[in-house]
């Protein structure tokens, strides 16, 4: 792999750029691999090359259906984060929020980690009573996090009415300064380059069709270009992650729903800091080309089609409107649709399953992104050592039997 | 926004109705006989199928009865609607099987 | 200024309204009827801005949606509208724009030195450098974002208005074109409820621009007449400048109507409408949009769409240039040369990429005298602010290259044509296909999931005739569809044909050297991005098209790639070697087609209508009494009620001694109240709470907890049986409606043998809770049909009675651990009666108390709050509530509690915490470590969950959720918070009257 830097810049600028060579090469599928991937999306591309660079097993193939990074990857807002409630989501998280720290040296693929801070807001007693919750859990874990009061947010967010008038005011905020946004692209390209200069092969527009198993034992994959043999099959496929195991007679908890975001014409610099709000359900920061990236709840019904309801972002954008009545003037240029695969407990799979060799890592619901580093180290592990790393060993399938979930999504509940 | 046929009052917005999930999942009738499995296959597991899904609607801002849906997910095509404690629409979710009309072909051409 | 560009005749325009208006400060003056470009180029102006990356100098290139460079700020101040394309702005009196991405102005812009490092900036070479070093990302992301953005965003609040429409039809038909007028003439007519709609104020789409003739008759009198037609009848809308600007599943469509003549100001309207129409079919008469060629500086001010030209002298009555030189390889594009010559304005050349351009349009261009250039093409533009003449050589055989001598035409105009594309983003949505036709060169519509189709030059069929004859058809068979057959003899109106010969599809055309070598061939010149870009991206690997629109930006601008998209799918092919554009992967469009102001999307859901406020009947009072509120879902509940000079603190200490040595008074009316009838509702509670129903007697009130099926704590509440087989059920204010849903899915998914009607009649009834030792006094004096005492009443009983003359419920049911009546009168008598309750309690020392108190005194009692103490992570035993889980039945989430999890001894149990120091007040949401230290992660054993100084008990308690917390009872704990860790006692979950012989009292 050729390092990429100004210098390379200006050497091949001489040249018209005639001389780059290909980020990745676009081999013919093997017979055979020591590991087969299927999902070439941020956590496929991240698993590879973390088993490629940590456990040395470079003999594997990613296999994508479509485009690499063409999935969740690059439809989501970007938005990375450790400010997890509970200790085994804030480790993981964090663990992800470490690897993106350093990742642009370490895949020589500038991922513009744009770490301008986090904040989550709150609109009434009992929203300042769960942030105060996660605030205190997330100082105690090591990690950074601070309570704001609406003056504090203000300072921070100068176009943010903080009103006490409106119908519902800003009464407070946590804050994560480390958190912020990546270029989604990037990091997949960035792991594909450099999970591939590491030997990993990158097979694209290779549709798995049958997952291929001999007594309980995983042996390859079935694709529409052949079959593929490998004793370790990982399935890394969010949004699809349902349909990959059912192949293979594997149960998930798993819903897939449909998940908007949008982006605003680009204006001059006028947000500089990543604002969510639970409350009323909408979540803003503006991207280094200008455009306000905007996020919606998800659809409430299961959907493969990667677009969802006029109603949804109705809803999301009155929101914005009521915290930013600044950007009402402002244009929606373009909104589209992800697919979020969700589980009962909001918190992801990252685990080996029934089937020897079978490895399942999905249901990353809305918060893939940032977790894309930590899940591809934590899933090479796994694989590698046919065992979960600690970190991501509370994150298995059998906890929905055991009811030891990691509840993220309950410890947001409403009730009183 | 999906167009939802509600049989007791006919086509209506989205908004009206609460999307319930997965149709069909029995509750066991001892729960104290089923294995933890068991339990959790039927609190937690579910189908999510890419293609016909039948699943549960209600009609919360409307006449609040519950009903299912088959639903094709890959398309959002609606086959039909059926009352609960009704089977569902087999034969016509075989037909719109057969004729579905979005193709799963791949552009071809490059590697 | 003076209209130096201005032609003497012509144009829709009127010559005897000028309409003044500034552009970069200049004074200006057009007509009415003209867009803001057109009066720009009436004006001389050939440099509006500057492009986003190079900051290369721009000017008008389009004449509609599809511009790409001409973007400006409209006004300053809370009106202001960025990156409006001139294009599309009508002109109006007074309008003020400036150019946007320039400092200090368009014609010198210091960014322009971006420029001098092009070599340096090829597509994606951001991902390629500013890694060094790995904190420095920061500050050149600090200068890089101030360098991008486009124009500024408002900084005041919007003082526009915005609404909502909600409408359905039988046809819906988009663009306002030959064709979409057609259709809507065939549908109306059959009585079909039809809405016509276009994103301009006239009607007419290309119509508007060219001369042609329908039935013999100027194509502008064919118009008026069918609109005329439209407007009798009666269900027929007709809406113009309104965009459909998104298509979404089961016939949806979204349409943005713009509703003033001035663009920035809503004036006495709302400003924009956004159409909900849901249709029962949908033509899709949406036109096409002419595409540039690609050749080595394609982007000089004074290179032009040549339909763009066209629609300028005709529609506009301006010249864009004196000398034209026109770019083609099509006979389209010979149009603009006709109408240029008639307009006198100088016509150097015609340059054909075509070998032998022989159909009747070329015909007559060299009928009227103007030279003809085939087989050549365009190898560079000279002028770097504005067009001074074009370099012209010949192709070679493969059209890879050129030959021969570079001949220099001198211009100052250059109208470039690549053919249309028609504009299928409706379409392609929700859900539809596109495929590429290698023949004329375009994507069409192929599989829909929709009831529509796209017709005329939105299918491909550019020829007027067949715009009319397929618009009439697909009009006529969308009604019928629809249901409406009636048959109109109504013929057909019949238009002149010119036949045109194919064009010839090269798209990037080749320079003196390798494209990138020299000048710059754009595709998107809003985001300057260039064929060589494209190249480099398909060299690098990136050879989707997905991957290539992101790696390069291609089509991500404003205008989302209307003209670039389509030759930068087919340049990334042939940089891939294949042969078919549509082989790169397809694209879909994203709605909104044009972009739609946020404000539109919110409507009137915005200010005090955000979100409908829930009040209870008793609302009036408190807002009197000046009391604090606290939001509580969508009710406003009276938090505390400070008098003067009273902080927070000294309030809640006064209401809490008030109810606990007095009396104290609570609208409850917001706790949610469901009453459930039938005969077999005490087997539906059985199975629904943890507890036992069955002998519940008459007039009597039980407390109940139920579960999901993980066995985790969902609501809880009281509920009294009021006869035989009647209930009426209370949960949580915020619960009320989720548990409504609840106990209908069961009843009618699981249980629909269960004869039982649940409703809810939360806001039936008012809800005034007394408690204290001189409750049962005040009530008394309120009624004579109830007898009070507590063997007639006592705790967890109800009466029926009348309280002051009202017929109400009286429960006997305590959240305070005082005797407590709490009294249900129909809720148009709860502010009456409260009011007497005020009156005649002042000598008891009536107080009234908010939600804060009420939580003082429930937690001094260690009674829970679903919400609170619990999180939907929390088992009734882990609160040691296993007193109230029926061992005799099952119930709903009593299977989860033999899972391994819920087995666990270090589960979080609810305790008491005890400050050391009684003035310490924990912060709820403090979490609970068992050793103190400073280390960081340090093990977490609990949180606090409730917390507050009791004046009751004179010191601070806080409730806890710890893991093994009761066996730690009696241990001391630490609460690590800003500034201090504080220290704490584990006790039981209760503080106050642990023997309860007040509540039984």
């Amino acid at each position: 792999m050729k390092k990429y830097s100004i210098f390379s810049l200006a050497r091949n600028a001489l040249n018209f750029h005639q001389d780059w060579e290909k980020a990745w090469r676009s081999p013919e599928p093997k017979k055979n691999y020591d590991a087969i991937i299927i999902g070439g999306g941020g956590h496929g591309l991240a698993t590879a090359y973390y088993l490629a660079k940590e456990h040395g097993i470079t003999n594997v193939a990613v296999i994508e259906k479509g485009w690499l990074g063409g999935g969740n990857t690059g439809r989501n807002t970007t938005i990375i984060r450790s400010n997890y409630l509970w200790d085994e989501s804030a480790r993981m998280y964090e663990k992800s929020l470490q690897l993106y720290e350093g990742l642009s040296q370490d895949l020589n693929y500038n991922i513009m980690l744009s770490q301008r801070g986090v904040l989550n807001l709150a609109h009434n007693l009992h929203d300042i009573r769960e942030l105060k919750r996660r605030v205190n859990a997330i100082k105690l874990n090591g990690i950074d996090s601070e309570f704001l009061t609406p003056e504090q947010i203000k300072s921070i967010v100068p176009m943010i009415n903080i009103s006490p008038a409106i119908r519902y005011p800003v009464l407070g905020a946590s804050i994560q300064r480390r958190g912020g946004v990546a270029r989604h692209d990037a990091v997949a390209w960035g792991y594909a380059r450099a999970a591939d200069a590491r030997g990993v092969d990158i097979i694209q527009q290779c549709e798995v069709t049958g997952i291929i198993r001999d007594g309980g034992r995983v042996t390859g994959v079935n694709t529409t270009r052949g079959v593929i043999n490998a004793p370790k099959v990982a399935i890394v496929t969010a949004g699809h992650s349902s349909v990959l195991a059912a192949m293979a007679d594997v149960r998930l908890p798993i819903s897939s729903f449909p998940l908007q975001a949008m982006v605003t014409e680009p204006v001059k610099p006028i947000l500089n800091s990543v604002v969510m709000s639970n409350a009323v359900h909408c979540y803003i920061s503006q991207s280094d080309k200008g455009e306000l990236v905007l996020g919606a709840g998800i659809d409430g019904y299961n959907s493969y089609t990667q677009r969802g309801s006029l109603h949804i972002v109705e809803e999301q954008l009155a929101a914005v409107c009521l915290l930013f009545p600044i950007f009402s003037r402002l244009r929606i240029m373009r909104k589209w649709g992800g697919i979020v695969d969700t589980c009962p407990d909001a918190s992801p799979i990252v685990s080996k399953t029934h089937v020897d060799g079978l490895y399942i890592n999905g249901g990353w619901g809305t918060g893939g992104f940032k977790g894309t580093p930590a899940s591809g180290w934590t899933f090479a592990h796994t694989i590698a050592r046919d065992e979960p790393h600690a970190l991501n060993a509370p994150f298995n399938l059998d906890r929905f039997t055991s009811g030891s979930l990691i509840d993220e999504h309950g410890a947001a509940a409403v009730a009183h | 926004m999906l167009l939802i046929p509600c049989p007791w009052c006919g086509e209506r917005d989205e908004p009206e109705f609460h999307h319930g999930g997965e149709a069909h999942i029995k509750r066991p009738l001892e729960p104290d006989q089923s294995t933890d499995e068991e339990w959790a296959e039927y609190i937690f597991m579910r189908t999510n199928p890419k293609g016909v899904f039948l699943e549960r609607w209600v009609h919360q801002s409307g006449c609040r009865r519950w009903f299912n849906l088959a639903r094709n997910t890959a398309t959002n095509e609606i086959i039909g609607a059926y009352k609960m404690g009704e089977k569902p629409p087999i034969s016509t979710i075989a037909n719109k099987q057969k004729t579905a009309t979005v193709s799963n072909k791949k552009p071809k051409g490059v590697k | 200024m003076a209209q130096t560009n201005r032609l003497a005749l012509g144009g829709d325009i009127d010559r005897t309204k000028p309409v003044n208006f500034t552009f970069n400060g200049h004074h200006m003056q057009g007509y009415a009827g003209d867009t803001l470009a057109s009066a720009l180029i009436a004006n001389g102006v050939r440099i509006v801005g500057r492009s986003f990356k190079y900051h290369r100098p721009r000017g008008i290139m389009a004449a509609g949606t599809e511009e790409a460079n001409a973007l400006v700020q409209l006004e300053t101040g809370a009106r202001t509208l960025a990156n409006q394309q001139a294009t599309r702005v009508e002109l109006y009196e007074g309008l003020s724009a400036t150019s946007i991405n320039c400092w200090p102005s368009p014609d010198f812009d210091l960014m322009s030195i971006n420029s001098w490092f092009h070599r340096l900036m090829p597509a994606g070479f951001y991902y390629k450098t500013f890694m060094w070093p790995v904190s420095g990302w920061k500050y050149y992301e600090h200068i890089i974002r101030r360098a991008a953005g486009l124009g500024k965003s408002p900084v005041e609040p919007d003082p526009d208005q915005y609404d909502h429409m909600h409408v359905h039809c039988d046809v819906l038909v988009v663009g306002g074109g030959a064709s979409g007028i057609s259709a809507a003439l065939a549908a109306g007519r059959t009585g079909a409820r039809v809405i016509l709609v276009d994103e301009s104020k006239d009607f007419g789409g290309q119509l508007l621009n060219e001369q042609y003739t329908i039935n013999n008759k100027s194509a502008s009198r064919w118009i008026e007449d069918a609109l005329a037609e439209l407007s009798t009848m009666e269900d027929v809308t007709v809406l113009k400048r309104t965009t459909a600007f998104g298509y979404y599943d089961h016939n949806y469509a979204g349409l943005l109507e713009t509703r003033t003549d001035i663009l920035t100001d809503g004036g006495d309207k709302t400003r924009q409408r956004l159409w909900h129409v849901r249709t029962k079919r949908c033509v899709l008469a949406t036109g096409a949009l002419e595409r540039p060629l690609i050749f080595s500086d394609n982007d000089r001010p004074g290179v032009m769409l040549a339909s763009a030209v066209r629609t300028y002298i005709q529609r506009y009555g301006v010249k864009p240039g004196n000398k034209a030189v026109i770019f083609t390889n099509n006979d389209d594009a010979y149009r603009t040369a006709l109408a240029l010559k008639e307009a006198a304005v100088k016509v150097a050349a015609i340059i054909d990429t075509r070998p032998v351009p022989d159909g009747e349009l070329p015909t007559q261009a060299i009928a009227a005298g103007i030279e003809i250039i085939d087989n050549a093409t365009i190898t560079g533009v000279n002028g770097g602010r504005g067009v001074k003449s074009v370099e012209v050589m010949s192709l070679n055989a493969a059209a890879d290259g050129v030959m021969g001598v570079a001949r220099t035409i001198l211009c100052d105009l250059v109208a470039s044509s690549g053919g249309w594309n028609p504009v299928i983003h409706l379409h392609s949505h929700s859900g539809g296909k596109a495929k590429f036709d290698q023949a004329r060169g375009i994507f069409i519509a192929s599989e829909t999931l929709q009831a529509s189709e796209c017709i005329g030059a939105a299918n491909g069929d550019f020829l007027l005739g067949d715009c009319l004859n397929e618009g009439f058809r697909a009009g006529k068979e969308a009604a019928s569809k629809a249901g409406f057959k009636k048959a109109s003899r109504r013929k057909i109106p019949i238009a002149e044909h010119i036949v045109e010969h194919p064009l010839r599809l090269i798209w990037a055309l080749p320079s003196t050297k390798s494209i990138g070598e020299r000048g710059k061939h754009f595709l998107d010149l809003q985001h300057d991005v260039t064929a060589a870009d494209v190249q480099l991206a398909a060299r690098e690997g990136y050879a989707s098209v997905e991957h290539t629109k992101r790696y390069t930006t291609l089509g991500m601008a404003t205008d989302q790639g209307k003209t670039g998209n389509i030759p930068g799918m087919a340049v990334l092919a042939q940089a891939l070697g294949v042969d078919n554009p549509g082989d790169v992967g397809t694209t879909t469009f994203r709605p909104p087609y044009t972009p739609v102001t946020l404000g539109a999307f919110a409507g009137r859901n915005v200010g005090v209508l955000t979100d409908p406020v829930r009040m209870t009947p008793m609302h009036h009072w408190h807002e009197l009494a000046a009391c604090k509120w606290e939001d509580v879902g969508q009710w406003k509940r009276p938090w505390y009620y400070p008098k003067q000079g009273e902080s927070m603190q000294d309030a809640v200490n006064r209401e809490c001694l008030a109810a606990r040595n007095a009396v104290g008074i609570l609208d409850a009316s917001t706790l949610g109240k469901i009453d459930i009838q039938g005969p077999d509702a005490a087997e539906f509670l059985n199975r629904i709470y943890t507890n036992a129903w069955s002998k519940l007697a008459i007039g009597k009130c039980r407390y109940g907890l139920m579960l999901k099926e993980d066995g985790m704590i969902f609501d809880d509440g009281v509920t009294t049986r009021l006869g035989e087989n009647h209930y009426l059920m209370t949960t949580t204010t915020s619960n009320a409606a989720s548990v409504l849903g609840w106990l209908e899915e069961w009843l009618q998914t699981e249980w629909p043998d269960l004869k039982v009607y649940c409703n809810s009649v939360t806001e039936a009834w008012a809800t005034l809770s007394i408690c204290g030792p001189n409750a049962r006094a005040l009530l008394s004096e309120f009624t004579d049909d109830i007898d009070l005492t507590p063997d007639a009443l006592p705790f967890m009983g109800m009466k029926e009675g009348t309280v002051g003359g009202i017929p109400a419920r009286v429960f006997r049911i305590s959240f305070t651990g005082e005797c407590s009546f709490e009294i249900n009168v129909p809720a148009s008598y709860g502010l009456a009666l409260w009011t007497q309750l005020m009156v005649a309690g002042e000598k008891y020392g009536i107080t009234p108390y908010g939600t804060e108190t009420m939580h003082v005194l429930r937690a001094e009692k260690g009674y829970i709050i679903v919400g609170q103490e619990t999180d939907g992570t929390v088992m009734p035993q882990d609160l040691g509530m296993d007193w109230i889980l029926s061992k005799k039945k099952d119930f709903i989430g009593r299977r989860s509690f033999t899972r391994p999890d819920s087995q666990r001894t270090e589960r979080k149990k609810l305790v008491g915490l005890l400050p050391v120091n009684p003035n310490d007040i924990l912060e709820e949401g403090g979490q609970v470590v068992a050793e103190k230290g400073d280390h960081r992660p340090i093990p977490m054993i609990g949180h606090v969950t409730s917390s507050y100084y009791s004046a009751n008990l004179g010191r601070s308690f806080a409730l806890a959720m710890i893991s093994n917390g009761t066996e730690r009872i009696g241990d001391r704990v630490y609460v690590p918070m800003d500034g201090k860790t504080i220290t704490c006692e584990v006790t039981a979950p209760i503080f106050f009257d642990s023997e309860g012989t007040r509540l039984h009292g």
